[in-house]
Formats: structure tokens, C-alpha cells, sequence
């Protein structure tokens, strides 16, 4: 799996070490192990990994971190260039789309 | 207009409504406490009266046989009010096929209502009944996954939202959350077999959990939402939820505890990993928590692409055909015809170059770009161009345009893989679509320069 990497130095993830607790949410809803597994205080052990889905900071109780959070799919973005709004891969279940 | 949805109905357009229940929520919902019989086991005495509703024939006047103070033994809710043989029953002499043998399962119906065929019966709880759902896939479950795959259906292909239950789960159980798209309620019940759980399905508009999650309809408010509205507290004395882990991104577990009193816990990544999950106290693995995606995925998901991209190939069709046949003597349609064949042959081999080499192909691939992997996968599909036979410039326009559809599909197959992030991709196409631009260009002055004039 090792092969497949994006992009790297890229995403917008970032940690404020003072504020987090240690308390292991990022490292349980990362689906790429980013923060790795060590137990401990967080630590951004593999940033390249990170495709800014957003989990993370989402359930971090501290708040120490943030991210652009977005679907990484160049329809989305070629959507939200179009209409000038966010990217949307617009697939809500109206039939004809596809990026999920 | 609102339709009512109910768990076990097949839920098409829903509104997003709660799945309200009949009216007399607990009581058995219709009449039949017994499977419908075939005609001959009702004795004449024994025929319904005008309120019986059509499907069962020992419903309503079957009275002595359903009464509960007939029965022996404890109720203890037992859906079906018939027991063993409190009285010769009251239809079914032959005993084979009773209607009111033992394992007559509760099966209520409901004027109007189809029950999907995966539900097997219905389990009365103190929040009404909850339909359990088979763990073995079916042909109309086989059938639909190919065609959904396909593009079929696609925006349609989806479960009422509510509570399930598979096996015989009590207050117990564990509760496992998920989305309303049924391929993925279909993958999580396969691998439940021989476990007792409850389904939470939360209506994300038949949209898988993660994608529903990026965009929040499988997301804080809706499990909130959907917890009150299924009664779990009634039906549950713990107060934990499993939510897969992919639904993070829409679910905020500390948000989700203020507003329902229940806690998340984040489950496995594949429903694959479930029970090994719940075999282990609720506890996963490193390698339960990672996205992977392998080769039959890949392939699997660009499949979709056949039915999304139809309509451009179609125009794309015709713009080839205009503009092979205009040129001397106005328009020559032995022309337009060979250029339609070039040129879509061209564009066929970028499609899948983009759709099937590249996911095939994925890791191998140098690179990172998908655009630059994709454009990499159309060099080598494109080959296929130079060995047709056309005049060297209409080769060489062939194989350019299969290596910029290559990159340009390839770039959106982004959005079908598990690992790429927004700013990434933004950067890359950023690069990318000028320089396809340039290429498109360029294939196509030598496509028409091949054909002559």
C-alpha cells in the first residue's frame, strides 16, 4: 500500500502541540495513520499521508487541529470553478454522478 | 409530498422524514398473526368476517386460537400470538403448513407496503417492530450491485432509513450505524451472519458512508436525529453507537453524546472487520483503522465511468464527424466517417487508459500526479493507434489525443480513490488541464491534417 502516496507537502493539516491532550482520537479516525500509533501526545508522523478528510479535526476535544476539509475530486473542484461555490461532487443522489 | 418510509419497505424518494410507524405503534400491526394459509385450511366456520383483511385467513376470527388468556405459557412479547397448541387450531388440520405453528413468524403487513426480500421477519421491541434482515445476499441484491456498478440506478439505490436488527439482538446487543445506500447496507448484513446487532441506518440519501460524510448527511445531526426517531433508548440499555470509521468525517462523537446521550465508538473501516470488532470488546486494530485500496476496487469503481461519460462521448462523436467531413468540396461524408472512426477510436483508447489502465495500473505507475499517470497509461493504450495502419500524422494525432484522455480521466479518477487530498488535487489539475489543453489541440490538427482534405 506503500505505493500509494499523493502528493506530498500538500495538505493543510496542522497540530498545536500545546493544546492537545493526548487523549488518542486523531489517531483512531485517521484512515491513513498520519498521526501514527504510537500512544502518547499527537504527533504528525506521515503529513504526506493526509488527504484533509477532515476527522480529525472534527473530533478533537481540544481543538488543536485544523485542516481544510474537502473531497479531493477534480470534478468537485472543477464544479466548484464552474459554479463558484465550493466544490461539490455534486452525488447527493440525484442520478447521474459519480465521483462517490 | 411525503411518502411514508418504513424499515423493510423499499425507500425511494425519501424526504428525509422520520420513519414514522402505523398507528397502534407496539400492537401487531395488521392482522395477520399468521402467515396467509391457502384456502382449504380455513373451515367454513372459520371464515373471516368482513374486517378481516385480505391476506389472512385465520386473522380476526381466529379469536380463540390468538386470545392470550388462551395461551399457556408466558407471553413474554412473543410476536406471535398463536402458540404451540392451545387449542386445535383453528385452521391447518393437516398440521403441515400451519398457520399457527410454532415457527410462524411475525409477519406484518401493511396495506400498500412491500416488504424488501431481505427482510425476514419482524421483532417486536418496546420501540415497535424492527424488521431483521437475511446475512445471505440474494439475486435481486447480486443483480442490483452489478447494475449500480454499471451506473444503473445509481442515485437510487437505497434502504428506508431506520433501525434493523440481524440475528435475534436484545437490549444488549451492539448497535452498529451506517449509511442508506444499499450496496453498503448489503456489504455490512452479509458480514453479520450469525451475529445478533442492530442496524442504525441513517438516511444520507443512498450515498455511501464516507462520501456521505465528507459532505455531512451521514453526520452529527442525522445519527442524533435518527437515534430519537427509532426510539433506541427503548430499544437498547447500553448507550453506545458504532459508527464506522469513515463516517468521522461528518461525525462529531462528543456532539453526538450531548445531543442523545449515546457515545460513539468508531468502528472498522470495512464492514469486513466487524465482527472481529465486536468479537474483540469493541476494540480494533491498527489495520481495521486504514483505508486500503486494492486493484479489484479500483477497477470496480471506474466501471461507473461507462454510464457517467456516455453523453461526451456522444457530442464528442459528432463534433469529429463535423469537422472531418467539412473541407474541400464543402462537406465529404467518406471523410466524416473516417475521421469519426479515428478519432473516437483515439478517444476510446484514452477512456481507457483513464478508467481501466490507470486503476489497474495504480501503484506501478510512476508518479503522483493521476494526471501525469493517467497521460502515462494513454502513451501506452495509445500504442494500439500506431499499429491501425493510418497515415503517419493521423497516427501520431491518435495516439496524442488517447495520451491527453489517458491524463484527463486519469485526473478524475481523484475522486474514486481513497487517498488523495483536495489541495492536491487542485495543484495538479492546475498544472494539468493547460498543458491537456495544449495536447487536445495539437491531436487534433494532426488528426485532421492526416485525413486531408
Amino acid at each position: 500500500m506503500n505505493a500509494l502516496r499523493y502528493i506530498e507537502g500538500v495538505a493543510t493539516l496542522r497540530l498545536d502541540e500545546s493544546l492537545c491532550t493526548g487523549c488518542g482520537t486523531c489517531r483512531e479516525v485517521c484512515p491513513h495513520a498520519v498521526f501514527g500509533h504510537a500512544p502518547g501526545k499527537a504527533r504528525l508522523a506521515d503529513p504526506g499521508a493526509c488527504m484533509e478528510c477532515g476527522a480529525c479535526a472534527l473530533n478533537c476535544p481540544e481543538g488543536a487541529l485544523t485542516v481544510s476539509q474537502g473531497v479531493g475530486c477534480a470534478r468537485a473542484i472543477i464544479h466548484g470553478w464552474i459554479t463558484g461555490g465550493p466544490p461539490s461532487c455534486d452525488c447527493g443522489g440525484d442520478g447521474s454522478s459519480t465521483c462517490c | 409530498m411525503r411518502e411514508l418510509i418504513l424499515p423493510g419497505t423499499p425507500g425511494r424518494s425519501d424526504t428525509g422524514a422520520s420513519p414514522r410507524r402505523p398507528p397502534g405503534e407496539g400492537a401487531p400491526l395488521s392482522p395477520s398473526c399468521c402467515t396467509p394459509a391457502p384456502q382449504p385450511c380455513c373451515a367454513p366456520s372459520a371464515a373471516p368476517g368482513p374486517e378481516a383483511g385480505a391476506s389472512s385467513c385465520c386473522a380476526p376470527p381466529s379469536r380463540p386460537c390468538c386470545d392470550p388468556s388462551a395461551a399457556p405459557g408466558p407471553g413474554a412479547g412473543a410476536p406471535s400470538c398463536c402458540t404451540p397448541d392451545p387449542a386445535p387450531s383453528c385452521c391447518a388440520p393437516s398440521g403441515a403448513s400451519s398457520c399457527c405453528g410454532p415457527a410462524a413468524p411475525a409477519l406484518p403487513e401493511i396495506p400498500g407496503y412491500r416488504r424488501w426480500h431481505f427482510v425476514e421477519r419482524f421483532l417486536e421491541t418496546p420501540a415497535g417492530p424492527v424488521p431483521v434482515v437475511k446475512t445471505r445476499l440474494e439475486r435481486p441484491d447480486r443483480l442490483g450491485a452489478a447494475l449500480v456498478r454499471l451506473g444503473v440506478g445509481r442515485g437510487d439505490y437505497r434502504v428506508a432509513p431506520g433501525l434493523y436488527a440481524v440475528g435475534s439482538p436484545g437490549p444488549e446487543s451492539p448497535v452498529l450505524a451506517t449509511a442508506n445506500y444499499k450496496l453498503t447496507f448489503d456489504s455490512l448484513r452479509r458480514e453479520l451472519s450469525g451475529l445478533d446487532a442492530w442496524l442504525l441506518v441513517l438516511d444520507t440519501r443512498g450515498v455511501n458512508v464516507w462520501c456521505a460524510a465528507g459532505k455531512g448527511t451521514f453526520g452529527t445531526r442525522e445519527l442524533v436525529r435518527r437515534i430519537g426517531a427509532v426510539g433506541l433508548e427503548r430499544v437498547v440499555r447500553h448507550r453506545r453507537v458504532v459508527v464506522p470509521q469513515l463516517g468521522a468525517p461528518g461525525v462529531n462523537a462528543r456532539e453526538v453524546k450531548a445531543g442523545s446521550g449515546f457515545r460513539v465508538l468508531f468502528g472498522p473501516v470495512r464492514a469486513a472487520d466487524a465482527p472481529a470488532y465486536l468479537a474483540a470488546g469493541m476494540k480494533a486494530t491498527p489495520a481495521m483503522r486504514r483505508v486500503d485500496f486494492p486493484a479489484a476496487e479500483r477497477v470496480k469503481v471506474g466501471l461507473v465511468e461507462f454510464a457517467n461519460e456516455r453523453k461526451t462521448l456522444a457530442w464528442a462523436a459528432v463534433a469529429f464527424f463535423a469537422l472531418a467531413g467539412l473541407g474541400s468540396g464543402w462537406f465529404s461524408f467518406a471523410r466524416a466517417f473516417t475521421g469519426l472512426c479515428w478519432g473516437m477510436g483515439s478517444l476510446l483508447l484514452g477512456f481507457l487508459a483513464g478508467n481501466v489502465l490507470l486503476p489497474l495500473l495504480l501503484p506501478r505507475l510512476p508518479g503522483r500526479a493521476f494526471s501525469l499517470k493517467g497521460a502515462e497509461a494513454g502513451i501506452l493504450a495509445g500504442a494500439a493507434a500506431l499499429l491501425a495502419g493510418l497515415p503517419a500524422a493521423g497516427a501520431a494525432g491518435a495516439w496524442l489525443g488517447a495520451v491527453v484522455g489517458g491524463s484527463w480521466w486519469g485526473m478524475h479518477f481523484t475522486g474514486s480513490s481513497t487517498y488523495t487530498s483536495p489541495t492536491g488535487v487542485e495543484r495538479e489539475m492546475r498544472r494539468a488541464i493547460p498543458a491537456q489543453a495544449a495536447g487536445l489541440l495539437a491531436a487534433l490538427a494532426l488528426w485532421r491534417w492526416g485525413l486531408g482534405w
